[in-house]
């Protein structure tokens, strides 16, 4: 028995300490707003926060999160993560939805670090995030627009 | 094409849904489970049933019980614009609750309840008003009963029925108009007196999607449930002959170790103690028939059928007479095998018990899912409950349930147990139904500017015939000649034929079907004939659509948003057009580069389809499906070698990402008199756009997909 301190608190997972950071989060603890996509960190659905860093859960192990702060799709909120999803509900951008939570949890990640993005780093940040549905250019338009909101009218 | 599927159903559904459609008959009925018949309302309410896909509660919570299912393409809340337009409430208040399986939910254009073809919409448009304009009228009878007024006196605004200065919510309502005489002569409202059909309103799931909330078939938790992962034979089609789960079983976390006949799968308390035990079963395969097929001997299939005469899909003329008077032009299409790659893999939960069978999918077809449900338990398919989940991307795939049968046969040997079948990305990319590849022959003749002749031999394996087989009649799959039995153009001697060739492994229905390989092989055709003729491509396409006009319509409007005539320097411009699923679109690729590689700089699309039920929501398909296109256009594509799929996952199998995407713009126009389809309409034009724009930059000609393989870079 280990523990994990997720979106705020300290909570006990019971998991062998290889295992990847989306299974405990998924299938111990319950919570499945971080999707499985590909398992090799090779289309972003799993994304989080490790100490406010995006990284992917996939293929990150349990062991490398110990005594690091986790945060989720579930945990997300403040300013940034906030004027990320209001953009997202402004321009409508989920179609199946399904890649969602990790474009989401990349966004406030490029956000948190670059507060008025240029479209390279937009490219740079969200080229590992695969929309199948092909709502790159609406997550686009929803950066610039959270970037916006969060900078006032400049 | 109308009740495609009667008689073509899944063996194990199949008697069920035809006595049923037989008791149907034709069209949406409504009414036939009011009052005392309602179905059982959702546990803990006093939800009343107002038909089968309207419940209101005590509260005036209003509920589409929707029979189509959501995987982005907008079907919870169009739909529910439809049934809140005649009821008279805000659409946004709409609960949506994904409707069981029932004869009453069948779409009618296909014949079954399947959510694909671009029929949501299309199917739902008289029907699902008519639910919403049915259940109004018997509310507000029961409003004028308790008043004593006429009914004409009342009428409705955002859930209440008003009468002067009196109002009834219809929650208070809906209990004795459930007990009313169903109308059968309900008016609809014209066009000109919606007032939600065609305006702004943010998707019903949008806001759950970017918070993670939505809960997806991979995301169903039980109860007890316990955890599978499939190891399945490495060629296509191949079997079980025998394993050796060793220790396996014993190992801290596995429950049991199970062969299911096309695989062998291990359930364990988590998925990744599952997966991980599954790698030291051994397991010998029967590798079957495909076990030597590679791609070439695949498409030496194909070109094995070029001297079959086929089966006309659209002819004109006498196109042997104008061949045998003008030379004919001759060129040989092709395109690829592609992989629907879901970013949900596919995923089933499944619990078999001695009170029925309980499956939790993302599906297409609930109503198939049932039927193979209940062929791997052994049980009839009244005994199976489907609980469809919202889908994480659909594109055709998830009208296969193969993995439903697959849980449940695992779950089967686990009884009473909810056990959650996932594949792996791997599994996902080397086990799909892929997109069958064709081959083209095309011939064509110009004179006086204007095409005389032409033809087409499309020579592919037929989905139709695996899963519907007696849809297929005299040589005619109706989803193969999708893109050319709808020709558009007026051309006087026309052969559109297709020879169905089977090529030994599973196809699937992939997002917009035959229209996208049509689509490229007659679109650039098309442009080839144009400059054979000396015509530019726009008015060479104009001049064969004279009493079309909407398609001209949108060609136009593309056109005029790329600016056609004179792109920047070092830029040019392709044009391909086409109708498909009733609706009307062309498209304009703008590329850059030189001979060595090209960039795609810009799509314009422009789209009619009649009626634009959910505006924002047309305009969002139209950006996903160009990106779909791209997929097919650009690099994707699957290869087999030794039977064995070549790609595994997004770094072979590769999706076009972020920093790639093309300006895009999308022209809504609505010419129409109803709804047509649009989950579908932005991807086949994407292929040949961009091949006739290569060939306009560069001067060579690509025929064949994807574009990449032809010599030139594209990115």
């Amino acid at each position: 028995m280990t523990s994990l301190r997720l979106n705020g608190t300290t909570v006990p997972v019971d998991a062998a300490p290889d295992t990847p950071l989306l299974w405990v989060l998924r299938d111990h603890l319950g919570m499945t707003g971080t999707k499985f996509g590909c398992g090799m960190a090779l289309c972003g659905a799993c994304t989080v926060h490790v100490d406010g860093q995006p990284i992917r859960s996939c293929i990150t192990p349990l062991s490398a999160v110990q005594g690091k702060a986790v945060t989720t799709i579930e945990g997300v909120g403040g300013k940034v993560a906030e004027a990320v999803q209001a953009a997202w509900d402004k321009l409508q951008v989920p179609q199946c939805g399904y890649c969602q939570s990790g474009q989401v949890m990349s966004a406030t990640a490029l956000l948190a670090r670059v507060p008025r993005p240029t479209d390279a780093d937009i490219d740079a940040a969200m080229s590992g995030n695969l929309c199948r549905c092909g709502t790159y250019a609406r997550i686009r338009a929803a950066i610039h627009d959270a970037a916006a909101t969060l900078g006032g009218a400049a | 094409m109308s009740a495609i599927f009667h008689d073509s159903l899944p063996d194990a559904s199949r008697r069920r849904f035809i006595a049923a459609s037989g008791a149907l008959g034709a069209g949406l009925l409504l009414g036939v489970r009011l009052g005392a018949d309602a179905a059982t309302p959702p546990a803990g309410t006093a939800a009343v049933r107002a038909n089968a896909w309207v419940s209101i509660a005590p509260d005036g919570q209003v509920t589409l019980i929707c029979p189509r299912n959501e995987m982005g393409q907008d079907v919870h809340t169009s739909l529910a614009v439809l049934i809140a337009e005649e009821l008279g409430v805000d659409p946004t208040h709409v609960r949506v609750e994904q409707a069981p399986v029932d004869p009453v939910y069948v779409n009618t254009l296909l014949g079954a309840q399947i959510t694909g073809g671009s029929t949501s919409v299309r199917d739902g448009w008289e029907g699902l008003r008519r639910a919403g304009a049915t259940a109004r009228t018997m509310l507000v009878a029961a409003a004028a009963a308790q008043w004593g007024v006429p009914a004409a006196e009342c009428r409705v605004a955002d859930g209440y029925v008003l009468h002067g200065e009196r109002r009834l919510g219809y929650g208070a309502l809906a209990a004795a108009a459930a007990k009313l005489e169903v109308p059968t002569d309900v008016a609809l409202k014209s066009r000109a007196e919606f007032t939600r059909i065609g305006k702004p309103l943010a998707r019903l799931d949008g806001a759950d999607k970017a918070r993670g909330r939505t809960v997806f078939g991979i995301d169903v938790k039980l109860p007890g449930m316990l955890h599978a992962a499939l190891a399945q034979c490495p060629v296509l089609g191949g079997k079980v002959a025998s394993f050796d789960a060793g220790d396996v079983e014993r190992r801290p976390g596995v429950r049991k170790v199970v062969s299911i006949g096309d695989g062998v799968a291990v359930v364990a308390d988590h998925w990744w103690v599952a997966r991980n035990a599954l790698a030291d079963v051994k397991i010998a395969w029967d590798e079957g028939a495909a076990a030597k097929l590679d791609s070439a001997a695949i498409m030496a299939t194909l070109d094995g059928a070029a001297d079959e005469a086929g089966a006309v899909a659209k002819r004109a003329g006498d196109v042997a007479a104008a061949f045998a008077k003008t030379a004919a032009i001759e060129a040989r299409y092709t395109c690829q095998m592609l992989a629907h790659a879901t970013l949900e893999p596919q995923n089933c939960t499944a619990r078999v018990g001695r009170d029925g069978v309980d499956v939790w999918a993302s599906t297409q077809f609930p109503q198939g899912a049932q039927g193979v449900a209940a062929a791997a338990a052994g049980v009839k398919p009244d005994r199976v409950r489907i609980h469809a989940q919202f889908i994480g991307g659909g594109f055709g795939r998830r009208l296969d349930v193969d993995y439903v049968a697959q849980a449940v046969a695992i779950a089967k040997a686990l009884p009473d147990t909810p056990v959650k079948l996932i594949w792996t990305r791997e599994d996902d990319t080397r086990h799909d139904v892929y997109r069958p590849p064709s081959l083209h022959l095309m011939r064509g003749a110009v004179a006086d500017g204007r095409i005389v002749a032409f033809a087409q031999k499309m020579i592919s394996p037929s989905i139709t015939n695996r899963m519907f087989p007696g849809v297929v009649k005299d040589g005619i799959d109706g989803f193969m000649v999708e893109g050319a039995a709808n020709l558009t153009y007026a051309i006087p001697n026309l052969d559109l034929r297709t020879v169905i060739r089977e090529i030994g492994i599973k196809v699937g229905y992939w997002r917009s079907v035959s229209n996208a390989l049509n689509a490229f092989a007659i679109e650039s055709f098309v442009d080839e004939l144009a400059h054979a003729a000396k015509q530019d491509p726009l008015v060479f396409r104009l001049a064969m659509l004279e009493t079309v006009p909407r398609q001209r319509a949108v060609i136009e409007r593309a056109a005029r948003d790329a600016g056609w005539g004179k792109p920047a320097p070092g830029h040019a411009l392709g044009l391909a057009a086409m109708e498909c699923y009733d609706t009307h679109v062309a498209l304009v690729a703008e590329v850059s580069g030189d001979a060595a590689r090209v960039h795609v700089e810009r799509l314009c699309i422009a789209v009619d389809p009649g009626i634009a039920v959910h505006p924002d929501q047309v305009v969002a398909q139209m950006q996903g499906g160009l990106v779909s296109g791209l997929v097919n256009a650009v690099r994707g594509k699957i290869t087999l070698k030794d039977g064995r799929v070549e790609q595994a996952n997004f770094n072979d199998f590769t999706l076009p990402r972020m920093p790639e995407m093309p300006a895009v713009s999308v022209a809504l126009l609505e010419g129409g008199d109803r709804p047509g389809g649009i989950g579908e309409v932005g991807v086949p034009l994407v292929a040949p756009a961009i091949a006739n724009a290569v060939f306009a930059l560069t001067g060579k000609r690509i025929r064949s997909l994807p574009l990449a393989d032809g010599g030139i870079a594209i990115g």
